[in-house]
C-alpha cells in the first residue's frame, strides 16, 4: 500500500493504481471521456487533469501511475484553469445539435460542459464535419459528433473480440471507422452505445423515440437467455422503449447482449391481448369467460393423466409452479419444463448448474466445451471466458462443431466419440484438464438434447471426477442453459413424475390420441405439428408456434410486465419487477393459472404473490432468496448407456432468433439478414 | 495507375521479399513488419496500395485489416490513391513557410501545370504539400520520390523539376551547394588549417 495526499487527506491505495483511482478513492470526482475502468487506458482525452506537486505541468490522472507520498490537488484554479482549455477544444469540433442529438441529457460532454465549459466559443474557423459510417442496424452512428475517446475501438477489440473499428487518418482528420462498411459482426455491439461519451454512437432503433428524462425506469432481469442479466427497462406509458444493462459484478458486470438490448420492439408485435377460442378451424377473439369454461368443459370431461404440460423457454417460476400444482391436483404426471428434450436430471441439483459460476469462469485454469457454443448462447459467459483468455494461462478445448469464440480453441473432436476418449483417458488433450489446478467443463444443451444425451451427461460426469474438477471449494462441472426458464423449472421439479411423460412422449401420446389435452405455457419451440388431434391450450404472450395451433389462447404477460422469479443457469434466484402491464385482457401467467384452477374445481391455495412465492421457497428454498448462490452437492447422475456417433449441434443457430419475442422482432431480423447473411425473409410483396 | 480495383494476392517474388522483412523481427512479432511490407506492396504496384493489398498485407501478417489501415491512413507515405510516376511533396509546415515555401509552391505549379494535390493527365506527375519532413535546417523542402531537395527557391526549384521532367535525375540534397546540413555561410569553427599555430 502506497499513502498519497489528495487535497490534504492522505489515502491509502494500492500499488498499480493510478492517479484517477486514488483520487476516487479519497471521494473527488475527477471528470473524464477515454478512461473506462473496464477497458486499456488511452490517456487521450485529457479531461482528467490533476496537479502534481513536484510537476511543472497537470498530469492526466487516468494514465499516471500512483508513487508513494505523491501530493497531488484536484481542485486548484490550474487544474480548472486546464480542463477549461481541454474542454474548449473538444468543443471546437463538436457540433452544438443538443436539441436534435440522442444523447441530450444523459451525455457526458453536455454535463461536463455544464462545469467546464465557456459560455460562448472563441472558434471563427469552419467545424469539421465527418461522414457517418454504417455500424450496422443497431448501431446509429453521427460521426461529427465524435471527440476520439476510442472507448468504442478498445471496447470492439478488448471485449467484443471483433478487431473491426479502428482510428484512420491522423491529427484533424482522423475519424472512428469501420474498415469496410459492414455490421459489427458482434453479439455485443451495443455497448458501444452505452460507453460513447457523446452522442457519436447511438441506438438506431431507438433514434428519435424519447428524452431520458422522459422515461420510466425499471430495474429487472432479462430472460432472453439463462445469464439472467441485470437489465434496467426504460419505458414511456405502456411500451417498452428501450434497455440497457445494470451493474451485476457476478453476472453480467456492465456489458448486455444485442438480443437483450434490441428485442424490446417485438413486444409490441404479434401480442396476444385477448383469449382466443378455435371455431370452424379458426382463432376467434372470445372473452376470459368463455375461454376458461371452454377449457373447464374439456378438462372435466378428461381423466387426468390424459392431460400433459410443457413449460416454455421464457417461463417464470411463479407461472410453472402454479401450473405443476395445477396438473398434480387434475392428477397428470405429465408435465415436463425440457421443451428441447435435453436429458438433465433433477436429483442431483450440481448436474444441472453453472457451478463454477459466471464470475468463477476468472479462476479456471482450463477450460472444456462439450456440445456448445457460449458466444450465441450466452454471449456474456463467452465474453467472460474472453476476459478469463486474455488474463494468459486459459487453453479451451471443444467437443463439438467449429467455433469462433474470438478466442483461441482447441477442437477435439465433433462428438461423442473424442468425448468417449477424453471420458476413459486415451486422448492426449486430457492432459491440459488433468493438469492444471482449476479445470472446468461447459455442457451444452446440443449435448443433451439427444436421445443419448443421458449417457453424455454421464460421460461429462466421468470427464469431471477423472481430471479432478470437483474438489474442495472448487466445481468445474458447468451445465449452459439457453433457456431463462430451466433451472427454475428443474428446481421445481417441472419433469415428469413416476409415470409420467416427457417432452417427446407427451407429444408422442398427443399424437397417437394417449392423450387428450396438453397444455403449453410458452412453449414454442416444440414441433406443434405432432400433437395430433389434441386439445391444447396455451398461455403465451406472443402469437407464435404454440399459440397457432392451440384450441384456447389464454394471453399471458412477457418478462418486463410481470413481477417474476428467474433463476439463471449458475442457480442464482433473481428478482424481475412489471416494467409495464401487459397489453389488452393479458395477465401475469401465475394468475391466469390460478385463476383457470377456480373454473376447473382445484383451486389452488395461494390468491396474491406474496403467497405464490412462498410456495415457491417451499419447495425450493433458493429461490426465496435472491442473488444467493448455494454450492450444490455433488453426486451420482448421467448413466453409462452407449453414445451415437453423431457429432454436436448448438441448439442456437441463429443468435437473433430464439424466442417469440426475437421472431416478433424487425430489428432481430435485419441483425439476422445483415450481420448473420441470413438473407431477408420473403415477405410475399418481394421482388 | 489505373483504379482498377482487383483482388490481390502476394507473388512468390513478394512473398520471398515480405519474408526477409519479416525475419528482421522476432518471432511471432511479425506485426511489426506492417510498414515496410505496406511500402513494399506499394512499390510493387506503382506507388499506391488498393484496399484489397491492404486485406492481402494483413492476411500475409496475420492481422485485423483495420489495424494495417489505420497504419495505412496514418503515414502520408502510404499512398491510397493512385500517383505519378513522380511525386512531388512541398513541405509547407512552419520552419519551411518561414523560408519562403509559398513560393516553391507556385514554382511547383507553374512548372507542373497542377495544383496541389493533383495528377497531371498525363499520369507523369503528382503534386501535394506534406506536414514536416524533418529537414528544417535546410529549408525549404521537397521531396521529390524517395530524395530530398533542399535549400530550394523559386529558380532552383524549376531547374530542379525541369531536369526531372526531362528524365534526368538532379543529384539530391542541398541545391545550394553546401555539404549536407553545414552553415550556409561556410564553415565556422575547425577552420584554421592543420599546423597553422
Amino acid at each position: 500500500m502506497l499513502t498519497v495526499t489528495i487535497d490534504g487527506v492522505e489515502v491509502e491505495v494500492e500499488a498499480g493504481a493510478t492517479v484517477l483511482q486514488a483520487c476516487e478513492q479519497a471521494g473527488k470526482e475527477i471528470p473524464r471521456f477515454c478512461y473506462h475502468d473496464r477497458l486499456n487506458i488511452a490517456g487521450n482525452c485529457r479531461m482528467c487533469l490533476v496537479e502534481m506537486e513536484n510537476s511543472p505541468k497537470p498530469i492526466a490522472s487516468c494514465a499516471m501511475p500512483i508513487g508513494d507520498g505523491m501530493v497531488i490537488h484536484t481542485n486548484t484554479p490550474q487544474v480548472r484553469k486546464a480542463r477549461e482549455g481541454v474542454m474548449e477544444f473538444l468543443l471546437i469540433n463538436h457540433p452544438l445539435d443538443c436539441p436534435i442529438c440522442d444523447q441530450g441529457g444523459e451525455c457526458d460532454l453536455q454535463d461536463q460542459a455544464m462545469a467546464y465549459g465557456l459560455d460562448h466559443s472563441r472558434y471563427r474557423e469552419n467545424k469539421r464535419a465527418v461522414k457517418d459510417k454504417d455500424l450496422g442496424p443497431l448501431v446509429k452512428t453521427v460521426m461529427t459528433r465524435c471527440i476520439h475517446c476510442t472507448r468504442c475501438i478498445r471496447f470492439a477489440t478488448e471485449i467484443a473480440g471483433v478487431e473491426e473499428l479502428g482510428a484512420l487518418g491522423r491529427g484533424e482528420h482522423m475519424e472512428i471507422s469501420n474498415y469496410i462498411e459492414r455490421a459489427l459482426t458482434s453479439e455485443l455491439s451495443g455497448n458501444i452505445i452505452d460507453l460513447c461519451p457523446v452522442g457519436a454512437l447511438t441506438s438506431k432503433p431507438y433514434a428519435f423515440t424519447a428524452r431520458s428524462w422522459e422515461l420510466n425506469t425499471t430495474e429487472t432481469i432479462d430472460a432472453h437467455d439463462a445469464v439472467g442479466s441485470n437489465i434496467r427497462v426504460d419505458s414511456r406509458g405502456r411500451s417498452v422503449l428501450r434497455v440497457l444493462p445494470r451493474l451485476h459484478e457476478d453476472v453480467n458486470e456492465e456489458w448486455l447482449s444485442d438480443k437483450a438490448r434490441f428485442a424490446n420492439d417485438g413486444l409490441r408485435r404479434q401480442r396476444l391481448d385477448r383469449p382466443y377460442i378455435r371455431c370452424d378451424g379458426r382463432l376467434q377473439p372470445s372473452t376470459w369467460d368463455d375461454a376458461f369454461s371452454a377449457i373447464a368443459d374439456r378438462l372435466k370431461a378428461t381423466n387426468g393423466d390424459r392431460i400433459a404440460a410443457i413449460a416454455g423457454d421464457m417461463a417464470c417460476a411463479e407461472s410453472m409452479i402454479a401450473l405443476k400444482d395445477l396438473m398434480t391436483a387434475l392428477g397428470s404426471p405429465h408435465v415436463d419444463c425440457r421443451q428441447d428434450g435435453a436429458k438433465l436430471e433433477t436429483e442431483v441439483r450440481a448436474s444441472y448448474l453453472f457451478n463454477t459460476t459466471i464470475a468463477g469462469i476468472e479462476d479456471a485454469d482450463a477450460c472444456l466445451l462439450i456440445g456448445t457454443n457460449p458466444r450465441w448462447e450466452a454471449a456474456l459467459v463467452n465474453a467472460r471466458l474472453r476476459k478469463r483468455y486474455l488474463a494468459g494461462g486459459f487453453r479451451i478445448l471443444s467437443v463439438g462443431p467449429e467455433l469462433d469464440l474470438t478466442i483461441p480453441v482447441e477442437t477435439l473432436g465433433g462428438g461423442p466419440d473424442a468425448l468417449a476418449a477424453l471420458a476413459d483417458g486415451s486422448l492426449s488433450s486430457s492432459a491440459v484438464l488433468s493438469n492444471v489446478e482449476r479445470p472446468m467443463l461447459i455442457l451444452g444443451q446440443g449435448a443433451l438434447a439427444r436421445f443419448d444425451g443421458s449417457a453424455i451427461l454421464g460421460a461429462a460426469r466421468c470427464i469431471a471426477e477423472r481430471c479432478n474438477m470437483v474438489q474442495d471449494g472448487w466445481n468445474g462441472f458447468n451445465v449452459l442453459h439457453t433457456a431463462a426458464a430451466r433451472v427454475a423449472g428443474l428446481d421445481l421439479g417441472m419433469v415428469p413424475e413416476q409415470g409420467g411423460r416427457d417432452v417427446s412422449g407427451i407429444l408422442e401420446g398427443a399424437g397417437n390420441g394417449d392423450l387428450d389435452a396438453v397444455f403449453l405455457l410458452g412453449a414454442d419451440e416444440i414441433n406443434t405439428s405432432d400433437l395430433g388431434d389434441a386439445f391444447v391450450i396455451y398461455l403465451g404472450h406472443h402469437g407464435d408456434a404454440g399459440a397457432n395451433r392451440a384450441d384456447v389462447v389464454l394471453p399471458g404477460a412477457a418478462y418486463v410486465e410481470k413481477n417474476a422469479t428467474w433463476v439463471n443457469t449458475e442457480g442464482r434466484a433473481q428478482l424481475g419487477q412489471r416494467a409495464v402491464f401487459p397489453p389488452g385482457d393479458a395477465r401475469e401467467d401465475w394468475a391466469v393459472v390460478r385463476a383457470l384452477s377456480e373454473v376447473v374445481g382445484h383451486t389452488l391455495p395461494y390468491d396474491d404473490l406474496a403467497s405464490v412465492r412462498a410456495r415457491l421457497a417451499e419447495i425450493a428454498p433458493l429461490l426465496g432468496s435472491p442473488d444467493e448462490i448455494g454450492p450444490a452437492t455433488w453426486g451420482a447422475f448421467g448413466t453409462d448407456g452407449a453414445m451415437n456417433s453423431d457429432p454436436f449441434a448448438s441448439p442456437v443457430s441463429d443468435f437473433y432468433m430464439t424466442n417469440a419475442i426475437c421472431r416478433a422482432s424487425e430489428t432481430m431480423a435485419a441483425c439476422s439478414a445483415q450481420i448473420l447473411g441470413a438473407g431477408p425473409r420473403d415477405t410475399g410483396t418481394h421482388g | 495507375m489505373s483504379k482498377e480495383r482487383a483482388s490481390f494476392e502476394f507473388t512468390q517474388a513478394l512473398r520471398t521479399e515480405a519474408d526477409k522483412i519479416i525475419a528482421k523481427y522476432p518471432k511471432g512479432r511479425q506485426m511489426s513488419a506492417v510498414l515496410p511490407v505496406l511500402d513494399l506492396v506499394q512499390r510493387h504496384n506503382g506507388g499506391w496500395v488498393t484496399t484489397e493489398m491492404v486485406s492481402a498485407v494483413a492476411e500475409y501478417l496475420d492481422m485485423a485489416p483495420i489495424r494495417v489501415y489505420e497504419v495505412a491512413t496514418f503515414y502520408t507515405m502510404i499512398n491510397l490513391e493512385p500517383v505519378g510516376e513522380t511525386l512531388v511533396e512541398v513541405c509547407t509546415t512552419t520552419p519551411c513557410w518561414l523560408r519562403g515555401c509559398d513560393e516553391i509552391v507556385q514554382a511547383c505549379e507553374e512548372t507542373l501545370g497542377i495544383g496541389l494535390g493533383e495528377t497531371g493527365a498525363d499520369g507523369k506527375f503528382t503534386l501535394r504539400e506534406v506536414e514536416c519532413l524533418g529537414a528544417c535546417v535546410n529549408a525549404p523542402v521537397v521531396r521529390i520520390n524517395d530524395d530530398y531537395y533542399e535549400d530550394l527557391d523559386l529558380h532552383r526549384t524549376r531547374a530542379v523539376l525541369e531536369l526531372i521532367s526531362r528524365g534526368a535525375i538532379p543529384p539530391p540534397g542541398s541545391q545550394t551547394g553546401r555539404k549536407t546540413s553545414a552553415p550556409a555561410s561556410g564553415p565556422t569553427t575547425l577552420s584554421a588549417r592543420a599546423g597553422s599555430f
